[in-house]
């Protein structure tokens, strides 16, 4: 239980769709695709996955390039949607500058293109002579974090949590105790990742990545379906702009949702296989986090990316927790697995949902998987009211993520 | 390479490595003040001149007086005509 209550009155997201929040929810109500076939792929030895989600509709001309020169593609995705995030809410430079805006925002690890230019032209002869002064700035863990606080004057804290694909949902949970504790009034927080051939081949190697669908690109993901057959990498930002009740109500700013549960938690039994007891209890613990019960949740927005044991593990936890009524979706079926920033693109939506008493259902999702069918799964866009959403986030390394967000006004 | 040839060279690599507008490159213009560099684009000007002539220049003891773009025709001129006659 937070000791203020936090808000969100500010989203910003640069995703598969384009930028904006208003792009992303039109395409997921559409049932749209955002994954593409890469053909640069193919030319790699060992590669068997084709397919990818990248962003699209940013200039990154648009960011000044004193502040440019230190950003890769993740810290640009970042930077648009936090300064989105930040016009949404309606901030002005004085709030930024304040000291009570902090940022918690990070990705799975520094830019993985960089660092392979670095070390393509390094190797050629085993020197440093042609190395530019910006390199490290694009690579080190807090890259976006640090290039979103430049651009934007941020003078309050920095943090830049990294869980792979759960960091964005640490960062928001880690901001919301920080503003609930009183340390900040405001945090811009989420996640952001780039698109790499090494990131699909982490996953490839290990045959968690899709590679039956590269003839048809938008068939795949297919989260919770029987004939799914892994993941595919995505790219993007998801940034929300956090700030404690009592601030939002003085400045009258809109509010969009609160944040009223967080939980992680850490599963030693394995590093890449997760256990549906420890994500159970990740999210009973959010749920008492929350001070509420499990009749209490509308909506269940699943980590879910199509992987037979993720997917399953997940159905069970949910069940062990839930039952079998509370409806439950993924969005990686739209969006892909857009790694650190998966949390916080699908935790936009979620807003969205809230706002608008709309549940999205899991695209590809045409045969259940029966290992899969203890959950009720949104049958089609349901228009129907929604008071309040658990939001899971995991992650290889046996990290566990949930979030809640309730309707403001309740 | 003429001195024409060698301050074309300097101003279309300088101007498409900080984003500069070519019509307001002059010899006057200074690398702070105008261009808008700082310690961090000065590090990156040695690489960009090193890479565009084929020479080593960081050591240089002369480049730390550089303070305009004539500054950089003339350095550039006189290390080319250095290397040349050596």
């Amino acid at each position: 239980m937070l000791l203020r209550r936090v808000v969100i009155t500010g989203i910003g997201v640069v995703s598969p769709f384009g930028r904006g929040i208003e792009n992303l929810m039109a395409a997921l109500l559409a049932g749209k695709s955002g994954v593409v076939e890469i053909p640069a792929l193919a030319e790699i030895t060992g590669m068997r996955t084709r397919v990818a989600a990248l962003a699209t509709g940013i200039d990154p001309l648009e960011i000044p390039r004193k502040f440019r020169r230190s950003m890769s593609s993740m810290s640009v995705f970042a930077t648009l949607a936090s300064k989105d995030a930040a016009y949404m809410g309606g901030l002005t430079k004085e709030q930024l500058h304040s000291g009570r805006l902090g940022v918690s925002l990070g990705s799975t690890v520094g830019s993985p293109q960089t660092m392979q230019e670095f070390f393509r032209d390094f190797s050629l002869d085993n020197s440093l002579e042609r190395m530019k002064s910006t390199i490290f700035f694009h690579i080190m863990n807090h890259s976006c974090a640090s290039n979103v606080a430049q651009a934007l004057g941020v003078t309050g804290r920095i943090l830049a949590p990294a869980a792979a694909c759960s960091t964005s949902c640490h960062a928001v949970g880690y901001a919301a105790e920080m503003i609930g504790m009183g340390k900040q009034d405001f945090m811009l927080c989420g996640g952001a990742d780039e698109f790499h051939p090494l990131t699909s081949g982490t996953f490839d190697i290990i045959n968690a990545a899709s590679m039956a669908f590269n003839d048809s690109p938008s068939s795949t993901p297919r989260p919770f379906d029987r004939d799914r057959d892994g993941i595919v990498c995505g790219e993007g930002s998801g940034i929300l702009l956090l700030e404690s009740l009592e601030s939002a109500q003085q400045r009258g700013a809109t509010i969009l949702a609160e944040i009223v549960g967080f939980a992680t938690n850490s599963d030693p039994g394995s590093i890449a296989n997760p256990d549906a007891e420890c994500i159970a209890e990740c999210m009973r613990l959010a749920l008492t986090d929350a001070e509420i019960e499990p009749d209490n949740v509308d909506y269940i927005n699943a980590h879910a990316t199509a992987t037979e044991q993720g997917d399953i593990a997940e159905c069970q936890a949910i069940s062990s927790v839930f039952g079998s009524r509370t409806p439950t979706s993924s969005l990686k079926g739209h969006l892909g697995h857009a790694m650190a920033a998966s949390g916080t693109l699908e935790l936009a939506a979620c807003i969205e949902m809230l706002q608008q008493g709309v549940l999205i259902p899991t695209l590809n999702l045409d045969n259940v998987d029966p290992r899969c069918a203890n959950v009720q799964h949104v049958d089609g866009v349901s228009r129907r009211p929604v008071s309040t959403v658990v939001k899971n986030n995991f992650a290889l390394g046996g990290i566990n993520s949930s979030i809640i967000l309730r309707r403001y006004p309740q | 390479m003429t001195d024409q040839e060698i301050i074309e060279k300097i101003n279309s690599s300088l101007a498409e490595e900080f984003e500069l507008d070519l019509g307001v490159m002059t010899p006057e213009t200074t690398l702070y003040e105008d261009m808008g560099l700082d310690s961090l684009d000065v590090v990156d000007l040695v690489i960009v001149l090193e890479t565009a002539f084929g020479m080593k220049i960081r050591e240089e003891e002369a480049i730390r007086n550089i303070r305009t773009l004539g500054d950089i025709h003339s350095f550039v001129i006189n290390k080319k005509r250095q290397l040349e006659s050596a």
